[in-house]
């Protein structure tokens, strides 16, 4: 940044016409600059900091009151009942509920369109079909949430009429639907990094299109694929307001989806609507809650990096 | 189009009758004909864009892959056109079989790459037998034997390259297309392929394009030069490059253009 | 591009097993003057050469291609593929006739400029819209410098060590925080902490801070895609560091920062959950008129109809919903069109 200067003999012709601006002056806004920059970056480190530090400080106060045994291995969650239990595996058990199911709708269907975009596709359809994908992609979460509750339960409804109001499939269902363009564009980056020669050398061994897009294309973009659906089901378990709106506000341990559940981040947005005293334990239920949100999204993604970078197949 | 081509002796295996090539508007290959004979080696050579890649792959319909592709006349394997009614692509790559520019092992064990082939079209004999036949054939056995389930990946480019002729010989082609097969290898990886190029020549009918001229002189028994989508002179390899008919095709053996 | 898909009993069948036909034809090598072969296979003297060649064998009955079979396969799975495909288009078009047919008939410019209200019929988005804006500026405010800024030290000034990879990984791993933890982040820091209380303020400091990876990891994209002669260009002009960004690269990333900008931004205003955190209301009466004002967001005066029982309310979350809709709908068209209107030229 401060390159060795001065040493330079003065140029012939008059410094003078070529401004006031000085290499010194110059310099010294330059060092202004690059400590400005450096400021900006740190930010996203003190992010980082902050929404650990904040998490931890008022889980440690949460804990001091609740063991972190009864947290973790509890199955009642009323914290806001007369007799109050704080164990959070209805929460946990709700969050992976509701992300399973939609991991069942959105992996299938992400991964056969990936494929169809990928193998199948010609570019005018392509064209038409990816800004679709896009759009699906870029809906507002209150709107699927309006969607979920108004419009897929009275379907489902219909067919299991005794499913309740607020229920977990139809916030599978819409979810998963959310989350298919975030699988089929990863997955289908992944699959077009695959040399076309693969795909001509399987082609040129009498494979047929299935062929060459299961055997050959799919397993060397597997590592690509696996992590895509990794994310989507961490994107799934941070998912808020489907599950708040459509998906009730029941904390129990079931694997029915059409009984109403309570997921972590409903619970988290569902009790910080109501105006908690600062301070209490009640409060607090919201970060150590978010903290194993925080914790298992966390993993969840990690996972996927190192999917990503492990097992990616490196050509030539 | 040429009046240089000549019938060779023998049975003929592969046969190209009219046959033109269209991307689009433009005819990357004009009308060409000429007549390749039962296990011998045919050699396509040419500068580069003169067409002798997509001659070579209308012979296993490998072009069809490549959309706004459109192709006229006849390409016939022992007689019948492969693009005739009734014809499947997917039937034809596996009778004539392909090796391509730069080694393309899929990113799988050795073994793996071998039984790729068999597998997709229903073989019912003994698979390690086939794989150890098929390395064999493409002289990689003694190299690889010990570590099978090794990810193809690993080999070195002259290996891998051996590798795919292994994978292409394991589903039993009649012939073999070679798209300058040795141009991304070192000449010792280089000439182990033309040795096994002379070797397969027993079984199989062979059809190379080269950019090496010398090459196409070390191999092949017939030689094909063309030019500008066409076939400018077709004749035993011998006679192309010490005695050449055209004079395009002197001009081009002796290095004044290409 | 499509093979045609035909019954397939294909190419006549060989012969005879062509093994034990004719003896392998003599082969004498040509050699011309200046093309000999190198040497006589010495290097090669593995297998292929010492011992004989083994022959093929070909039996076609060992092989059961079943072409025909495959190929039905192959196009009952490319057309699950494309079902697969079209869900998606047919759950978008259910989603916006189900939103239309229900939130049509509510809209209007009383609806757009109202006031919310107890009854249903008289409740208006007016609040909710200003909120919106208002958020969306200061968002950008913060963000857009911040995130360019961090792009252009990680891209033009840091060295490439442990601290630059730290940072790029501390940024991914942000990306996928969900965004209800950064509300829980505002909520302690900017509501109670900072006491900016239920404000625009901590709003957008919250939603800058969960798009600050976006616009980072966009204008990564912009400022790399700028070609390198540009930068070597202008340092041979004697342009310091920061002379060359502001005045050669910056400008050619600019459009590509813009788009990821504009796209991080239309992720912050259809975000409900954090706000939910930092206090959005849902009845505001008023229009906000500076930061420290109370305020509402349109994904939440959403959230907030959708909760409530009655249908009538649910028709203005509807009609709440198409506009928010179109708001996002034309924030992308925009971004599209800058991207369209620079990647032509180049």
């Amino acid at each position: 940044m401060t390159a060795p200067r001065a040493s330079l003999p003065t140029p012939a012709h008059d410094s003078r016409s070529w401004g006031e601006i000085g290499l010194e002056k110059r310099h010294s806004n330059e060092r202004r600059i690059g400590i400005l920059l450096i400021a900006a970056s740190a930010v996203s480190i003190l992010t980082t900091v902050g929404i650990v530090a904040v998490l931890v400080f008022e889980s440690i106060g949460f804990f001091a009151e609740v063991s972190v045994w009864e947290f973790l291995t509890g199955t009642r969650w009323t914290p806001l009942f007369e007799s109050k239990s704080f164990g959070v595996l209805p929460l946990l058990m709700g969050s992976l509920l509701v992300a399973s199911g939609a991991a069942l709708v959105a992996l299938p269907i992400g991964l056969a369109s990936a494929i169809y975009l990928s193998e199948y596709a010609q570019d005018g359809v392509r064209r038409v079909l990816k800004p679709v994908l896009e759009v699906l992609a870029g809906i507002p979460t209150v709107v699927y949430g309006y969607f979920a509750l108004l419009y897929v339960t009275p379907l489902l409804r219909t067919v299991w009429p005794n499913a309740d109001i607020f229920n977990a499939a139809s916030a599978c269902i819409v979810m998963g639907i959310m989350i298919v363009p975030l699988v089929s564009s990863l997955s289908e980056d992944a699959m077009s990094a695959v040399p076309r020669s693969l795909r001509e050398g399987a082609y040129a061994l009498g494979a047929t299109r299935f062929e060459v897009a299961t055997r050959t294309v799919v397993p060397a973009a597997l590592s690509g694929i696996i992590a895509s659906f990794l994310l989507a089901i961490s994107r799934a378990i941070g998912e808020t307001m489907i599950v708040t709106i459509a998906a009730g506000a029941t904390p129990q341990m079931t694997l029915n989806p059409l009984r109403s559940v309570q997921t972590m981040t409903a619970y988290i947005a569902q009790t910080s609507m109501g105006e908690l005293p600062h301070g209490t334990v009640e409060y607090r239920t919201i970060f150590a809650v978010g903290l194993t949100l925080f914790c298992v999204t966390l993993l969840v993604n990690m996972v996927s990096g190192v999917v990503l970078r492990r097992y990616r197949e490196v050509y030539e | 189009m040429s009046e240089a081509i000549r019938n060779p002796a023998g049975p003929v295996e592969l046969e190209a009758r009219e046959l033109s090539v269209l991307y689009g508007e433009t005819r990357a290959l004009k009308y060409v004909s000429l007549k390749i004979p039962d296990r011998q080696v045919v050699s396509f050579i040419g500068p580069s864009g003169c067409g002798k890649s997509t001659l070579l792959r209308c012979f296993n319909r490998m072009n069809d892959l490549i959309p706004g592709v459109k192709i006229e006349g006849e390409a016939l394997f022992q007689g019948r056109n492969l693009y005739g009614t009734g014809v499947d692509a997917v039937d034809v790559r596996r009778r004539i079989g392909m090796v391509f520019q730069k080694p393309n092992p899929f990113p799988k064990s050795i073994y793996d790459n071998v039984v790729f082939g068999p597998k997709i079209n229903g073989y019912k004999g003994d698979f390690s037998e086939l794989v150890e036949r098929s390395l064999r054939q493409a002289a990689l056995w003694e190299e690889v034997k010990d570590r099978l389930e090794a990810n193809a990946l690993s080999l070195s480019g002259g290996q891998q390259q051996r590798l795919c002729i292994a994978r292409a010989l394991a589903v039993e082609p009649e012939v073999l297309l070679m798209d300058e097969p040795a141009s991304a290898l070192d000449p010792i990886a280089t000439q182990k392929i033309e040795d096994l190029i002379y070797d397969l020549k027993q079984d199989y009918t062979v059809v190379i394009v080269t950019h090496s001229m010398q090459q196409a002189a070390r191999v092949s028994d017939h030689t094909a030069f063309l030019y500008m989508g066409e076939v400018v002179e077709y004749g035993p390899t011998n006679e192309l490059f010490t005695n050449p008919r055209e004079e395009r095709t002197e001009a081009y053996i002796t290095g004044r253009f290409g | 591009m499509t093979e045609p898909v035909k019954d397939a009993v294909a190419v006549p069948a060989a012969p005879t097993p062509r093994t034990n036909g004719r003896p392998a034809t003599q082969f004498v090598r040509p050699t011309f003057a200046g093309l000999q072969r190198p040497s006589n296979g010495s290097i090669n003297a593995d297998e292929s050469n010492s011992a004989p060649h083994p022959a093929a064998q070909r039996d076609p009955s060992r092989f059961a291609p079943r072409v025909a079979q495959r190929r039905f396969i192959a196009s009952a799975f490319a057309a699950l593929c494309l079902v697969a495909t079209l869900i998606g288009v047919v759950v978008l078009a259910a989603l916006l006739i189900d939103i239309f047919r229900d939130g049509a008939s509510r809209l209007s410019w009383s609806m757009i400029t109202g006031f919310p209200s107890r009854f249903a019929d008289r409740a208006g988005i007016g609040p909710a819209l200003a909120g919106s804006a208002w958020v969306l500026a200061l968002t950008a405010l913060f963000a857009f410098p911040l995130g360019v800024g961090t792009a252009i030290w990680l891209e033009e000034y840091a060295p490439n060590n442990r601290w630059r990879r730290l940072i790029e990984m501390n940024i991914a791993n942000l990306a996928g925080v969900p965004s209800i933890v950064y509300g829980i982040l505002g909520l302690a820091l900017f509501v109670r902490v900072m006491s900016l209380g239920r404000s625009l303020m901590a709003a957008a400091l919250t939603l800058a801070l969960l798009i600050l990876p976006v616009i980072i990891i966009a204008s990564q994209e912009a400022i790399k895609a700028v070609p390198r002669t540009i930068r070597l260009g202008a340092y041979a002009l004697g342009a310091t560091r920061w002379e060359t960004i502001k005045h050669q690269i910056l400008p050619v990333a600019l459009p590509g920062i813009m788009t990821g900008t504009i796209l991080a931004l239309s992720r912050a205003i259809g975000e409900a959950a954090p706000v939910i955190l930092v206090g959005a209301l849902g009845f505001v009466a008023f229009i906000p008129t500076n930061p420290s004002d109370q305020y509402t967001v349109l994904p939440f005066q959403i959230f907030n109809w959708v909760s409530r029982p009655q249908t009538a309310f649910h028709e203005v979350a509807a009609a709440a919903s198409i506009v928010l809709l179109a708001l996002l709908l034309s924030m992308s068209a925009i971004a599209i069109w800058l991207r369209n209107k620079y990647t032509r030229r180049s």
